[in-house]
């Protein structure tokens, strides 16, 4: 996502605002490995992960099923979970924590426990995303525990253009969305409840008249 | 269109099973091949004309005669990180029918002799990553995948690989990266995937609907499926059409219909008393066409002279409610925000187009702005490793050139609201300055 970068009013960035890392500091090494400390790694996700690095010719392709299995546990990628990959999949932590800030879908700050994806790309806004996105917002900063409940964000095209304006609500597509729903989604969420089951897309038939004869 | 292949009773309940999906005639395709030598079954593929139904639209077959022969390890990527807005075909292949695409996979592995296959599926699709999940499950214990397939001397491994969100993964280096369990950046081209690919092997990489095509090619004949469509663009598309139109969806079509039949016999046109303003004919990396090109036939190379592209067959219409600068500016935007950031003139062209965009928006542009920023987009096409920058300034392109009346009428009135503030007070800094020098 965009980051401010502070400035002077004459234009110029403030000095500061890309202060890198201390060179002066040895690099954060494999944890467990030539003499660094070792972490402690939950049974459960060190299976999850060996089992992931088996289905490739090459261990390291299951950098983001493991960073996902750690995000799952942990609720976002944070410094322990990716130190915990990386004692597991003998990986620097600075090789995960690059490829964790690249992907969208994995968090790299703490987040509420419901990720609702609201896509604010070109087909959904045309059908009024925008104003959904920020119907949701509000509902959600309204709520009482609303930051820690909800992680509402807006989203790239989900490709599901067919229920514009959409949301993807803890991996479930639902559209077409109204600003009325907005209400009824969180109440559902909170409840544990399938998010509207009227509007949920595994249940939308092809649109095309010619299939299914 | 007679009988659909790829849509083919798609809403039958129990399609995604392996009972209903033999049922209707299923892995006949790969029983068929597997009794052809690879030789003649890449010759099929040769002679259907299919061509790639990801975007760039390359002939599969020419495709899969770059891998090199000999018996080193050989990949299958099957890219189905359906990112390109506007598009949503391959979930509906995914989700409904993923044998389909299994079958497809392994026929084109056997005529690739490639024994590891992965299927890049984007992190969004959760409920299409668990279909193909279950189908892999249920093909595996039928010997359809696996070792020595039905008795053959093929063998292939598959792996459903979920992604993680981000756009430039459906570019095919950027997808291999990814893959190898890195940061997506696209690679430079050559070595193509052909030859250094996945873990620097030989690597063939194919769009969902692609490969779910192929057990039609078999069962029909690369003959046979080759009457369909035109001459240069053969076969059916799914058409996935979106935007302001009354029954967006995915369609069926056979190549080379007029486009307008889509967007008013399909799709049923624009909304009630609206009138088209412009549309994207192969999502939203493809130049915008006006209503005057609603009757292109609707086929890779006819698109491509009314220039535009088919892309992805991903049709996005925008009616006349929409100011052309907000499209602009949604559409820059999303292309700022999927930059990888390995080349500079994506990088950088990405957001000075957004600002300059924002700057039309909030008054403080001039006309001569326009010219700016078309020639960055025309500095950015073709200077980059993949063409993520190019899919923002061929559609940015296009839009200044065809509606640039409204852009400069936009640039007034933005001006007008703002008072003429930050433009003219800019100007008059800079003549204060020159006199203060003067003096």
């Amino acid at each position: 996502m965009d980051k401010e970068i502070p400035r002077y009013a004459h234009g110029s960035r403030v000095p500061g605002w890309d202060t890198p890392a201390d060179l002066d500091k040895d690099p954060a090494t494999v944890p467990g490995v030539g003499g660094s400390p070792s972490v402690e790694v939950p049974a459960e996700l060190r299976a999850e992960i060996e089992a992931s690095m088996a289905l490739y010719p090459e261990t390291r392709s299951a950098t983001l099923p493991a960073l996902e299995a750690a995000q799952r546990l942990h609720g976002w990628c944070s410094p322990e979970a990716i130190e915990q990959v990386a004692c597991v999949m003998r990986l620097t932590p600075a090789d995960l924590a690059a490829v964790a800030t690249f992907y969208d879908m994995l968090e790299t700050e703490p987040v509420g426990r419901h990720s609702i994806y609201v896509c604010t790309n070109i087909s959904c806004s045309l059908c009024g995303a925008d104003a959904l996105l920020a119907a949701v917002q509000e509902a959600a900063g309204e709520a009482e525990d609303g930051d820690a409940e909800f992680n509402v964000r807006a989203f790239e095209c989900l490709g599901a253009c067919d229920i514009a304006p959409m949301a993807s609500v803890d991996g479930a597509y639902v559209g077409p969305l109204s600003i009325e729903d907005v209400p009824r989604l969180l109440e559902d969420l909170r409840t544990g409840r399938q998010v509207l089951p009227d509007k949920q897309l595994a249940k939308r038939p092809c649109a095309d008249p010619g299939a299914n004869v | 269109m007679s009988t659909p292949l790829l849509f083919a009773d798609i809403d039958e309940p129990g399609l995604n099973t392996l009972e209903i999906y033999q049922r209707r005639g299923g892995y006949e395709a790969l029983k068929k091949a597997l009794q052809m030598a690879p030789e003649d079954v890449l010759k099929e593929l040769e002679t259907s004309g299919l061509r790639g139904r990801g975007g760039a639209g390359f002939a599969m077959g020419k495709k899969v005669s770059f891998l090199p022969k000999g018996s080193m390890d050989k990949y299958l990527v099957c890219n189905a990180d359906e990112s390109e807005p506007g598009t949503f075909k391959d979930r509906e292949l995914m989700q409904k029918n993923p044998h389909m695409l299994l079958e497809g996979i392994v026929i084109a592995s056997y005529a690739a002799s490639a024994n590891r296959s992965f299927i890049y599926i984007r992190g969004e699709y959760v409920l299409q990553a668990e279909m193909l999940d279950a189908a892999l499950r249920e093909a595996r214990d039928a010997r359809y995948i696996g070792d020595q397939i039905l008795g053959s001397e093929h063998s292939l491994s598959l792996v459903v690989h979920r992604g993680a969100g981000a756009y430039i993964c459906g570019e095919e280096t950027g997808l291999l990266d990814s893959l190898e369990g890195k940061r997506g950046n696209p690679r430079l081209k050559p070595p193509f995937p052909a030859n250094q690919g996945l873990y620097q092997g030989p690597t063939l990489i194919n769009n969902v609907e692609t490969l779910s095509t192929v057990p039609a090619i078999m069962r029909m004949g690369g003959e046979e499926y080759a009457k369909l469509g035109v001459q240069t663009s053969t076969g059916t598309k799914l058409v996935s059409i979106s935007g302001q139109v009354r029954r967006p969806g995915n369609y069926e079509i056979e190549l080379g219909i007029p486009s307008r039949e889509i967007i008013f016999d399909l799709a049923g046109g624009p909304l009630e008393g609206r009138e088209i303003k412009c549309w994207f004919p192969g999502g939203s990396s493809a130049p915008v066409l006006t209503p005057d090109d609603l009757d292109v036939p609707y086929d890779f190379d006819s698109l491509a002279k009314a220039g535009s592209m088919l892309g992805s067959g991903a049709i996005i219409v925008v009616d006349d409610s929409t100011p052309i600068v907000e499209l602009a500016i949604k559409l820059a935007k999303f292309y700022r925000h999927e930059s990888c950031g390995k080349c500079t003139p994506c990088r950088e062209g990405t957001n000075w187009t957004v600002k300059m965009l924002e700057r039309i928006d909030s008054g403080e542009a001039t006309p001569m702005d326009l010219d700016i920023m078309a020639s960055v987009q025309e500095h950015i096409i073709g200077n980059c490793l993949c063409v993520l920058g190019d899919a923002m300034a061929m559609p940015i392109g296009s839009m200044i050139a065809k509606f640039r009346p409204e852009f400069e009428a936009h640039i007034e009135a933005a001006r007008a609201r703002s008072g003429l503030g930050p433009a003219a007070a800019a100007a008059e800094q800079v003549l204060a300055a020159q006199g203060a020098l003067g003096a």
